[in-house]
């Protein structure tokens, strides 16, 4: 059985001793004790447990850690820099766009995901590309909201 | 106000809030009993600042909420406040409602705050976080206490400095001298003793009208801790030496073991196998080992046949109810003549509506860790009942409720859902046997499978009405969803309203609004089937049967935001909806698109209109109706819970559907601010008018009257 050792994972090396098939969410929560990212569903449905490899969303409950181990890994965690918020997660707090927030670090990870990959995201592009995490409380319209917003802010920070 | 609403004082709100039958009864081996050798295990998630002087309010009951100001409130030297209160944060940001109410009262910035919430060692006792309470109940407590530590606070320094109190205010966590201008901080008041004063009997509380932190929008406390990943759920709950614990399930629901065998788990290094009554679970070093046991117990199960959901309401219909349990208690209203009012009516109807069970599926499942420490138990948890949970594991562990610790962090939501105590007693079980901490998280699908159900209902409804759309006889029967919101709002002269218990296939339990949801469904429904027979508009129609002003006020708001009047596009259809229930007065007016030729069904447009009194916090508020809107629009239009023989067929997200991104409309929140009434609670009355408004405009749209819910699970199958 493939043993991996160590993760790169918000810019730092972390030591492990995962299996290979281990998934990348339980390492991460019950290894490494980093539990901003959630178990929601186990099946890849739900949103919650969403990470950045390499840049871009995961689903780290259905993803391998064998699959992830020479990569950039992202959590929640990382994402400010120091006590700067990334405007992603500025713009959630500013839009309220949480209830019970337990949806909240996947839909920020998700939607940073998109603005890296396309930062004039229309609304219906942000819509269609968040379809895949589940708010239950129902704070949608406000999620939409607040990518918007971050997108804005992202764009002035550029010019 | 019309006698039905006089009802509503005389119920019981929380009657049908249920407690589900205990899951476990264990024969516990005696030799289990076991202290702890090994001392100083290190207890995260426990605030610096708890006291055990605030013990003293925690083990009293309901009938006696301390009325001492030290059980709800400290002030630390350093002038942080700390309030404490039995309410649990699930989402429904009562952390910042009631820290407004705290610091509009006591005159203390808002981040001078902060709550220990649902903690039964530290926090007065509190029935539980349902009922939509927590605005008319612990808010208007929080709000005396405040204004009793202020009040106190003021005579301190008046004594201290030997001046007239009347020379006194308070203000920015400082005691001021209007005359000397000399000020002294809360905190170098007090110096970290207790304000033992009582609360008085009477103290005037800051009217509506005049607040200044309270009434005005105000983010989530906390929140950065949420949008960085901080923030510490039940699930995320960790203690040293912690392991991991999994439950194994029978096959079919009321199943008994017939055989078991656990010896290939026993083998595996550091797993824990417990075998008690019929609860049989695994604790290891981990959830994969755990699983991996877990996987290696070989177990056959014994069950009855048992009906399947498409059997369902005939189920419901012909079994009354036999037993004793919280649904079994039959509720009757009669007032008039029925039997005269339907002889001499110009029109008589009668209807049946459905609505299928529903799960809560709350984002984060159950989840609990639990640590004994001699005879001591202690378990972080989440649930809307921290103090009902210490009852189900002081009675399961057959000791004391004192020796029993629950604490609440603030949870993955709730909605009902999590009133019980079966993860907290699976994660004691096993730490017991393991004598080391275990956390017992479950999966989706036990989520899904092991948890409880929003009732099913059976809904008939018949009337007696004059040639001018007048009601003149009202009957109405549910079957077993509950009474909750079954009484009608609109003034009719003769009424016969009953819920009759009945037998149930699934476990079922509370969920947001109870049985308000179906009751109104049923009535709104069916209201709008009368205005039609009558060939009335269906605002008029409902305008001319109800003289209740409150609601007349947000059906008219709703129907105004939303443009009832105007032009329809081609496919779209109009509908309403709305009613009355724990303080709470809603409309909703929905638009709905019909393809005719897919039978797809889309709502565009939802406009809710809502008035519960005095708005504590506004942009709360808009989240809460927004929110609530949309988890209605599931439960509305696709979601249902399917069964056979014991079983669930669609437990988990990519089976059973629940609302994303793209069923979301446009959502559009009218709020009515009636300063002159005292605030109540919005988290659930909040939804019942969405599936009637969208039923009536898929009827609108189509011509098609759908009478079950969900109302198009499948698409709109048209004739």
């Amino acid at each position: 059985m493939a043993t991996v050792r160590q993760l790169n994972i918000n810019g730092r090396v972390y030591d492990t001793e995962a299996d290979a098939d281990a998934s990348l969410l339980f390492v991460l929560r019950d290894h490494l004790d980093l539990t901003g990212s959630k178990y929601g569903c186990g099946e890849g449905q739900c949103g919650a447990c969403t990470v950045l490899v390499d840049g871009k969303s995961r689903r780290s409950c259905i993803t391998r850690v064998g699959d992830v181990a020479q990569k950039q890994i992202t959590t929640i965690e990382g994402l400010a820099q120091g006590d700067r918020l990334h405007p992603v997660q500025q713009a959630f707090l500013d839009e309220g766009a949480m209830q019970c927030a337990y949806c909240t670090s996947g839909m920020i990870m998700t939607a940073v995901s998109l603005l890296n990959a396309k930062r004039d995201s229309s609304a219906a592009e942000i819509a269609r590309s968040m379809e895949g995490n589940i708010c239950r409380c129902g704070t949608q319209p406000r999620i939409l909201l607040a990518v918007q917003r971050a997108a804005k802010a992202m764009n002035e920070s550029k010019q | 106000m019309s006698t039905q609403f006089d009802l509503e004082s005389a119920w019981e709100p929380e009657r049908y809030e249920l407690a589900a039958a205990p899951t476990y009864h264990f024969d516990i081996d005696r030799r289990e009993f076991f202290r702890f050798l090994g001392a100083g295990v290190l207890i995260v998630g426990v605030l610096k600042e708890a006291r055990a002087l605030q013990e003293s309010g925690a083990n009293q009951g309901a009938a006696s909420l301390p009325k001492e100001i030290s059980a709800w409130l400290h002030i630390g030297e350093d002038g942080r406040i700390t309030v404490y209160t039995g309410k649990v944060e699930v989402g429904q940001n009562i952390r910042t409602s009631l820290t407004q109410a705290v610091a509009e009262e006591l005159h203390v910035p808002v981040d001078a705050i902060h709550l220990v919430m649902g903690d039964t060692k530290l926090t007065p006792y509190d029935r539980g976080t349902f009922g939509s309470r927590t605005t008319p109940d612990m808010n208007l407590q929080l709000r005396k206490v405040a204004a009793a530590a202020r009040d106190t606070l003021i005579v301190l320094a008046a004594d201290q400095w030997q001046v007239d109190r009347k020379r006194l205010t308070a203000a920015d966590g400082k005691i001021r001298d209007s005359e000397s201008k000399r000020t002294v901080e809360y905190g170098a008041l007090v110096k970290g003793k207790q304000l033992t004063e009582a609360l008085p009997a009477e103290d005037p509380l800051i009217p509506a009208a005049q607040w200044k932190v309270a009434g005005q929008p105000l983010p989530k406390v906390d929140g950065r801790d949420f949008v960085t990943g901080k923030h510490r759920y039940p699930s995320d709950q960790k203690l040293p030496d912690m392991l991991y614990g999994k439950v194994l399930r029978p096959s079919f629901f009321g199943a008994t073991l017939s055989s078991l065998n656990t010896q290939d788990a026993e083998k595996i290094p550091g797993v824990v196998v417990v075998h008690d009554g019929n609860f049989v679970g695994v604790a290891a070093p981990s959830a994969e080992i755990a699983s991996r046991a877990l996987a290696t117990i070989r177990a056959e199960w014994k069950s009855q046949p048992q009906i399947s959901n498409k059997e369902l309401f005939a189920y419901l219909k012909n079994n009354p109810a036999q037993g004793s349990g919280p649904l079994d208690s039959p509720f009757r209203y009669e007032i008039g003549s029925i039997d005269k009012a339907f002889a001499s009516a110009d029109h008589r109807l009668q209807q049946t509506y459905t609505t299928n069970y529903i799960a809560h599926a709350p984002l984060e499942p159950r989840a609990a860790l639990a640590q004994w420490s001699g005879d001591d138990l202690t378990v972080w948890t989440g649930t809307q009942r921290p103090f009902g949970v210490r009852e189900e594991l002081a009675q399961t562990f057959h000791m004391p409720e004192e020796r029993v610790r629950v604490l609440m962090p603030d949870m993955g939501s709730g909605y009902g859902g999590k009133h019980t105590g079966e993860t907290a007693i699976e994660a004691a079980r096993l730490a017991r046997a393991a004598k080391r901490p275990v956390k017992v998280m479950w999966t989706r699908e036990e989520e899904f499978t092991w948890a409880y159900f929003r009732p099913a209902a059976v809904i008939d409804v018949s009337s007696a009405m004059r040639q001018d759309g007048k009601i003149t006889g009202w009957e109405f029967h549910n079957y077993n969803s509950g009474a909750a919101g079954i009484p009608t709002f609109y003034d009719i002269e003769n009424q016969r309203i009953e819920f009759h218990p009945t037998r149930y296939p699934l476990r079922q339990g509370s969920y947001r609004a109870l049985a308000a949801t179906a009751n109104h469904f049923a009535r709104e429904s069916y209201m709008d089937e009368l205005a039609h027979l009558v060939k009335m508009d269906p605002l008029e129609f409902r305008l001319k049967n109800l003289k209740n002003e409150r609601l007349r006020a947000v059906f008219e708001a709703a129907a105004r935001k939303f443009g009832w009047e105007q032009a329809k596009t081609m496919g779209h259809g109009f509908g309403m909806g709305g009613g009355f229930e724990k303080g709470g007065n809603v409309a909703t007016c929905a638009e709905v698109v019909v393809d005719r030729k897919s039978g797809e069904v889309k709502v565009v447009r939802l406009v809710t209109a809502f008035e519960c009194g005095a708005i504590v916090n506004p942009d709360g508020l808009r989240n809460q109706l927004e929110g609530a809107n949309i988890m209605a629009l599931g439960g509305a239009l696709f979601e249902a819970i399917e069964f056979a023989n014991g079983q669930i067929l669609n437990g988990r997200f990519s089976d059973y559907r629940v609302p994303r991104f793209s069923d979301v409309p446009v959502i559009e929140t009218v709020m009515i601010d009636r300063k002159d009434i005292p605030s109540a609670g919005a988290g659930e009355s909040s939804l019942m008018g969405v599936a009637p408004a969208i039923a009536n405009a898929i009827f609108d749209a189509s011509g098609m009257r759908l009478r079950s819910l969900p109302l198009v699970a499948n698409g709109l199958q048209i004739a």
